[in-house]
């Protein structure tokens, strides 16, 4: 059979979930980024796919997906940056060791 | 069974496998690698669709960029050897009834629905064409989201060096 539409929003699908799945189990600060950008690739490419078999007479999908990628590459350096800060105040990158607002 | 079908099929487990080992092992370093394998099993779709420049974008900004960063952040922050601790059973087994709920929704909803297609001209994704209607101002150009996009990196760039910058102890 073909691969189609259908396959590459399985795979999407797959992806997201994934890491929706990591995101909720990791405590770790790094590894719930990493959750993060699987669930923004899932979206890349999930527009990728509808640009390419729903609308390809623009380039609409390639572009969002263009910005998402740049938007993901901004976010990863402030996420990294505010995490090497955390790790310089308390020792530590656990979720649960970063909890001084909350009480 | 084509090989382009059977190409297809390789990278779509290659993204999945690594993407699930990434999430599940306990240790951090192996995690970034997979999640670099995951991603580059992604480029390997890009290039299966023909959409060539994304995924040249993608190995250049994910591979060579964000996860060389995590990789760096990972030998800051972590002692080697150390792996992750081990998580409840319940939060495993509840987080992945929650993905799989999830999952199986949009599932479901997908198979339930038709997508229409076009029949219009398709206009080939080649560099040039992108990059005309990238720097476009006509009607449906992008100039304006790219201006705003380099805003945002200059913006996120100066952020980066303004929280991770060190705090001179006061002078007495």
């Amino acid at each position: 059979m073909q691969p189609g539409l259908y396959h590459i929003l399985f795979i999407s699908c797959a992806l997201f979930f994934i890491g929706v799945y990591g995101f909720f189990t990791r405590k770790n600060l790094i590894t719930m980024l990493m959750s993060i950008e699987l669930i923004l690739n899932s979206v890349n490419l999930n527009f990728i796919a509808f640009n390419k078999y729903l609308w390809p007479q623009q380039m609409d999908g390639l572009f969002f997906t263009l910005f998402i990628i740049a938007i993901a590459a901004a976010e990863a350096a402030v996420a990294i940056a505010i995490i090497i800060n955390l790790y310089r105040s308390h020792k530590s990158i656990d979720v649960e060791s970063a909890e001084d607002l909350k009480y | 069974m084509t090989g382009s079908t059977i190409i297809f099929y390789f990278l779509a487990a290659i993204t999945l496998v690594f993407g699930l080992l990434s999430v599940t092992t306990r240790q951090i370093f192996r995690a970034a690698i997979y999640l670099l394998f995951s991603l580059i099993g992604i480029a390997g779709i890009y290039f299966w669709l023909q959409y060539e420049f994304v995924a040249a974008v993608q190995i250049v900004v994910y591979v060579g960029g964000i996860v060389v960063l995590i990789l760096f952040s990972i030998f800051l922050t972590q002692q080697a050897g150390e792996k992750l601790a081990r998580q409840k059973l319940g939060r495993k087994v509840f987080s992945a009834l929650a993905a799989f709920c999830g999952f199986a929704l949009v599932m479901v909803q997908l198979a339930q629905h038709e997508f229409f297609q076009t029949s219009d001209a398709a206009v080939a994704p080649t560099v040039y064409n992108i990059g005309q209607k990238m720097l476009s101002v006509n009607d449906k150009g992008y100039a304006l989201p790219f201006e705003i996009i380099s805003i945002l990196l200059l913006a996120a760039l100066v952020g980066c060096i303004v929280i991770a910058m060190k705090t001179k102890p006061e002078e007495q």
